[in-house]
């Protein structure tokens, strides 16, 4: 098991014959997985390295029974790309784009809740998800990212940032820790998948034992998921919050990191997720670490 | 990106938002002809973005011209809470029967926009809240449904707005939503929205804070940009293309990944010092980019060291050694250097770093995030 995606996953490349496209659909292929067919308007009957490209996302569903899509097209066209997706009964949609308005962003989350409640948006700018072994969609590196233990115990990750999310999964290799899969689901404003959904499914997943969170200040998304760690997950947890010492009013790095008026501020994070039983690591090594200890006492 | 008084107030009226006629002058003479336009009495308002400006002496009435001559003279080059006026705001004086307050942003966690609207205006809206929550009314908008007129009228009434203002506030708000969404803003708010007595209702005060993600819609925006309030460091940064935040410490930041950097910033204090930069070289970390990062830091005269925090993910260790190998050959840099390299192939990439022949006292390199925080922060000192 893992979560959200599997061997089975069947993904679409919306944007596949561009730079970004071509380059991370391909890697994810190589790495083992279903990329079943490529949309960029205009290019139907084109192949990239023998991957079919389709006009539509209609077209490449009825061809090839895709069940999920990777999207990696400019900002300007990304929310028309993910509600094409949902139109067409894609049940999963990655979307790494990075730089789509927040506005947009909103009415793409409202459009999904109201009209395609089946489809799961994760993204957008976000790195993606890999349940390894079985299924990488996004810009992970594939190689950093530990096999599953038909033993366990298992890991899943869920973050808001990349790069420490490579952390997370190069820091659990180092230690020989399986992951049953690692979500990002990425810094923006109003990101379609979140912490409490993440949780939720890791929680009722058999092959994931405990789970590692890696938040971000801005926003209220790590007091939401500590509320629900509290009332829903059994699971031992360990995790880190970036942004400690940021200073307030200014956005690091992604359109979401921020701290305004005194709220989304790391340390109020940090101690909700305390009080919600998680142990909290003052970096990300410390969080691994934690991980590790809480791994070695369920073996 | 934060707009100054006047430039909200300018994209208001894009909107047709009410708000006073006036000008912007960055001189005492400038200031004199907008005054002649706004018409006496006017009103010289400072021009920072920050907060208690009036209480700082940089808002004042002015009934003529010797008036406005003492007032701007006072008010340009004044320091307010460390922004310095480059710029004042004229306007014609207002008469106000009464003060109120609204803003529209995005609520994160429902997802939803969130008009806040009240009766009591012209103080912070935090202050509001603190001593009577009950006056504030929170409205909770889904995006694809928009505001109507008659649910603005309703949130007008029940927030009291007393009914010879309803009709004018309703108005008001549906504008302003409509800056809001359309305008791309994370931030609308009127503060105060006034009741003059004649009966109009009108945009006192403007703070309105842009989505930069949706600069590729409003070329508009350019001009904003240009009177951003940014320092050497950061001019020189947003030239090069990086995403960089000046702080106040002495070791210099690099790191690949906005997560990463955030996180490198907190290491570096948990070991004792403090950074003087957020830096974010995103996830190619080439030679050229890693050039453009180091001329950044390299400005900065309070940098004593420099930590690079690289993890290799799709971009292989040996790719970012060799830009960093590169880019130093390149810079003449004033600080030593420290890396952390870790990742993908993240031990050829040290050998590289080890077998380029730079000497120690200008390149080192440590295994982990903590080590490499602890020696440059002791370079530092």
């Amino acid at each position: 098991m893992a979560i959200f995606v599997d061997q089975n996953t069947k993904v679409i490349v919306q944007g596949l014959t561009g730079g970004q496209g071509r380059f991370h659909g391909l890697r994810n292929r190589a790495y083992g997985t279903q990329v079943v067919g490529g949309v960029t308007p205009g290019k139907a009957g084109q192949d990239v390295e023998g991957i079919p490209v389709f006009d539509s996302v209609e077209d490449a569903v009825k061809a090839t029974g895709a069940t999920a899509s990777f999207i990696a097209v400019p900002p300007k066209a990304a929310p028309a790309a993910i509600l094409e997706a949902a139109r067409a009964g894609i049940g999963f949609v990655v979307c790494i784009t990075e730089g789509v308005p927040a506005q947009d962003e909103a009415r793409v989350y409202a459009t999904l809740q109201r009209d395609y409640p089946a489809t799961r948006l994760l993204g957008p700018n976000c790195p993606g998800i890999i349940s390894p072994g079985k299924c990488n969609i996004g810009i992970t590196a594939g190689e950093i990212a530990q096999l599953p233990s038909s033993s366990g115990p298992n890991v899943g990750i869920v973050s808001r940032s990349g790069t420490l999310t490579y952390q997370a999964l190069y820091e659990l290799k180092q230690q020989g820790i399986g992951v049953s899969t690692c979500v990002g689901i990425g810094g923006d404003p109003v990101p379609g998948t979140s912490f409490v959904d993440c949780l939720a499914e890791f929680q009722a997943d058999p092959e994931t034992h405990a789970i590692i969170m890696i938040g971000e200040i801005g926003g209220s998304a790590e007091e939401e998921a500590a509320e629900f760690i509290t009332k829903h997950v059994t699971k031992p947890m360990s995790a880190y919050i970036a942004g400690v010492t940021a200073p307030a009013g200014k956005k690091m790095g992604h359109a979401g990191a921020i701290v305004s008026g005194g709220k989304g501020t790391a340390q109020g994070k940090m101690d909700a997720l305390r009080m919600a039983g998680v142990k909290v690591g003052l970096n990300p090594t410390e969080a691994g670490s934690l991980m590790a200890e809480i791994v070695h006492s369920l073996r | 990106m934060d707009l100054f008084e006047y430039q909200g107030k300018q994209y208001f009226a894009k909107y047709n938002i009410a708000v006073s006629a006036g000008g912007v002058a960055h001189t005492v003479d400038e200031a004199l002809v907008e005054a002649e336009k706004a018409l006496y009495p006017v009103v010289v308002k400072a021009q920072v973005q920050v907060g208690g400006r009036g209480k700082a002496g940089g808002i004042k009435l002015a009934n003529n011209s010797e008036e406005v001559r003492l007032h701007a003279g006072n008010i340009l080059g004044m320091d307010i809470k460390g922004h310095l006026v480059k710029r004042v705001w004229i306007e014609h004086a207002s008469d106000i029967a009464e003060e109120y307050y609204a803003s529209f942003t995005l609520d994160r966690a429902a997802k939803q926009h969130l008009l806040m609207l009240s009766a009591q205006g012209g103080v912070e809206i935090e202050v509001v809240a603190e001593r009577d929550p009950s006056a504030i009314v929170k409205l909770h908008i889904n995006p694809i449904e928009g505001l109507s007129l008659a649910t603005a009228r309703q949130a007008a009434v029940d927030a009291k707005i007393p009914a010879r203002a309803l009709d004018g506030v309703a108005d008001m708000l549906v504008k302003l939503y409509e800056c809001f969404t359309k305008g791309d803003c994370d931030l609308a708010e009127i503060n105060p929205l006034i009741l003059k007595p004649t009966g109009e209702v009108h945009a006192l005060d403007a703070k309105v804070s842009l989505d930069v993600n949706a600069s590729f819609r409003h070329p508009e925006w350019e001009e904003y940009a240009a009177t951003e309030e940014l320092d050497a460091r950061e001019q020189l940064a947003r030239e090069k293309g990086l995403q960089y935040i000046g702080l106040d410490g002495t070791v210099g930041i690099i790191a690949n990944g906005a997560g990463l950097a955030m996180s490198t910033l907190d290491v570096v204090n948990q070991v004792g010092g403090s950074a003087a930069n957020f830096l974010d070289i995103g996830g190619g970390a080439n030679a050229e980019l890693m050039t453009a990062a180091l001329e950044v830091i390299n400005s900065d005269a309070k940098v004593k060291s420099i930590l690079i925090n690289i993890f290799g993910g799709i971009t292989r260790g040996e790719e970012v050694a060799k830009g960093i190998v590169e880019a130093v050959k390149r810079v003449s840099l004033r600080a030593p250097i420290v890396i952390r390299l870790d990742g993908t192939n993240a031990d050829e990439g040290r050998k590289i770093l080890a077998d380029a022949g730079i000497p120690d006292s200008q390149l080192t390199s440590r295994p982990t995030m903590l080590e490499a925080a602890r020696a440059a922060v002791a370079l530092a000192k």
